[in-house]
């Protein structure tokens, strides 16, 4: 099973830098989002109790990117239905959960690399961390989780459309609004009511506010340990989907 | 004589997907070492049976045993004495040759140097040494073909799958592939091949089940099949359908078998290639009828299921209806 498991998110990963669409999903967009939302938006978003936008908007941006770090495994999945490979890795003695855990373990790698890329590009254009080192890893750690959770969002996504290109429709749909009504990119005070409360209650929120206050020592409340059980819920309800799915396409 | 367990062996299978019975009770069997070719139109439950017996599905009924064991039962052990080629060349279009061999040995549990190994041998068995280095998407067809056929060999299975292996190829792709399944044949493994084509069937397959609605109509070897079905036909195109009568009367003594006619098109068994176009072109001059072609068809899988089954392989009323006149 680890093996297998291993073998497949190795087969996600390399492949990921050849398609040319992929890599600048995960490369080029992002820089380009940041920088649009620091000096676009910028100078009309007001972020009381944060030292500029900048700081505020960082952490937001790579958590809404996180949660798109698991397009990958939907339009991989789709694309592997669509080309027979499914019907391919079942056919070999290959433990049948490591198709969908080989690509969600990809994922998390890819993430990796796109928070890198994120936090560089902050750094160069002014976020400074008032953290120290534990807690910095903790929020790189809690990034990590969550991009795994939405991971098995998309692994259930890609299982259950016909073409890679729905899935990237279905993807888009669902997972924009989630990252916007949230207060990724601005303070959730701002929105009107009813809106406010959902922004609130939205787990990318939740996640945010804890990075916030990991990397720059605002005020945590409750947000760490609720973010933990949120990546475990999404898991326990996403997870078990996804290879439902799985199995019940073999029989369809 | 010793009793030897066939290497497939399906009986009743059925499946439905909702409405649709895809398989209405099929039995198949092969002997181990031989060619078993499905033939049939599309639609007709070939991918379906594939599926069944690689383990991919599980049928509603029926049982069926593949290399000794249970497709349901040992499904898991089954899966390490197959290889399957599936309907579309499974490959990875972003992985190279080698990438996509290697990564399906390792699935098989090999180690990476061992799976290197293996896919190195099977990329120079299928001339795809040169390309292997390059992602499969620059590969040709008749390329990803021979890269699928080669990731079903990965682990020497002693039995295989090919779900219509040839279909969408060029003829030169084509025969390669038949080649390569030849020599694989020769080696020992048993074969099923699933395919559209009678002359495909008729090359490779050492029995042949014809099937249709999901039904198994006939079984034989390729000379039984096309006993039935009727060899060679000469056709002629006759420059004016009025004309068939005297055509008729001119051709009917080339065969004991009656001449066909279908609007301007005349038909005749034949039991020879050789001289059978000279011979109805002098019979046609001689009536004083004229002919814009002549050809010598070989029996297709629509001739087939025309004598099998007195239909078309596709929907009956896009398909003029064939007269049969006897002489
Ligand atoms: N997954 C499926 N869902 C619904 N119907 C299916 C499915 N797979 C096959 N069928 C139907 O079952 C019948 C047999 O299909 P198939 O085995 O693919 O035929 P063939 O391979 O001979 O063309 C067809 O009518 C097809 O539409
Ligand atoms: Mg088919």
């Amino acid at each position: 099973m680890i093996n297998d498991t291993l073998t497949l998110a190795e087969r996600a990963l390399v492949r990921l830098p050849r398609n040319p669409d992929m890599l600048l999903a995960f490369t080029v967009q992002p820089i380009m989002f940041v920088l649009l939302f620091a000096f676009v938006f910028g100078g009309a978003i007001e972020t009381p109790g944060y030292g500029d936008y900048i700081d505020f908007l960082i952490p937001g941006m790579i958590v809404q990117q996180i949660c798109f770090g698991g397009f990958a495994t939907a339009l991989g999945l789709a694309e592997d239905m669509t080309k027979g490979l499914i019907d391919r890795f079942r056919s070999l003695p290959t433990a049948r959960a490591s198709v969908l855990a080989g690509r969600t373990l990809a994922d998390v790698a890819t993430n990796l690399l796109s928070v890198a890329i994120l936090l560089a590009t902050g750094l160069v254009i002014g976020f400074r961390f008032d953290a120290g080192v534990p807690e910095i890893l903790a929020g790189l750690g809690l990034l990590l989780l969550f991009g795994y959770a939405f991971s098995w969002i998309f692994a259930l996504i890609g299982m259950s459309v016909s073409s890679p290109e729905a899935a990237n429709g279905v993807g888009f749909t669902l997972i924009f609004p989630i990252t916007f009504i949230s207060s990724a990119f601005v303070p959730v005070a701002s929105m009107p009511a009813g809106l406010e409360q959902v922004a609130e209650a939205n787990p990318v929120s939740v996640v945010v506010d804890a990075i916030r206050a990991l990397w720059l020592g605002g005020e945590m409340g409750n947000s760490l340990w609720l973010s933990v059980v949120w990546c475990f819920v999404l898991i326990a309800v996403f997870a078990p989907l996804a290879v439902r799915k799985y199995r019940m396409s073999a029989s369809a | 004589m010793r009793f030897e367990e066939p290497a497939i062996s399906a009986q009743g299978l059925v499946k439905s997907f909702g409405d649709v019975r895809a398989l209405d009770g099929v039995d198949l069997e092969a002997a181990p070492g031989t060619v078993l070719g499905v033939l049939g139109p599309n639609g007709a439950g070939k991918t379906t049976s594939v599926r069944v017996l690689t383990t991919l599905l599980e049928p509603d009924g029926g049982q069926a045993r593949v290399a000794g064991l249970d497709v349901v039962k040992d499904a898991p052990r089954l899966r390490s004495r197959i290889g399957l080629a599936g309907q579309y060349a499974a490959v990875d279009e972003n992985l190279t040759g080698i990438e996509n061999l290697t990564m399906v040995g390792r699935l098989y549990g090999n180690k990476r140097a061992v799976a290197k190994r293996r896919a190195a041998e099977l990329l120079e068995r299928f001339s795809l040494s040169d390309a292997g280095s390059r992602p499969a998407k620059t590969y040709s067809g008749g390329m990803r073909r021979r890269l699928d056929l080669a990731a079903a060999l990965v682990a020497s299975p002693p039995v295989l799958f090919l779900d219509e292996p040839t279909t969408g190829l060029d003829p030169r792709s084509r025969i390669e592939l038949w080649t390569a399944i030849e020599e694989l044949v020769g080696e020992g493994t048993t074969v099923l091949l699933t395919t559209q084509y009678l002359e495909e069937a008729d090359r490779l397959a050492d029995r042949i089940a014809v099937i249709d609605h999901g039904h198994v109509i006939a079984e034989g070897t390729a000379d039984e099949l096309k006993a039935r079905v009727g060899g060679l036909r000469v056709e002629v195109t006759l420059t004016h359908g009025a004309a068939a009568f005297a055509a008729m009367t001119a051709l009917e003594s080339m065969s004991d078998e009656p001449v066909r006619v279908d609007g301007p098109l005349v038909s005749v068994q034949v039991d020879e290639r050789a001289g059978a176009i000279m011979e109805a072109a002098r019979r046609l001059s001689q009536a004083g009828v004229g002919a814009e072609d002549i050809a010598v068809r070989r029996p297709t899988l629509d001739d087939v299921f025309l004598s099998l089954t007195g239909h078309a392989t596709v929907e009956d009323q896009d398909v003029p209806e064939l007269v049969e006149v006897a002489a």
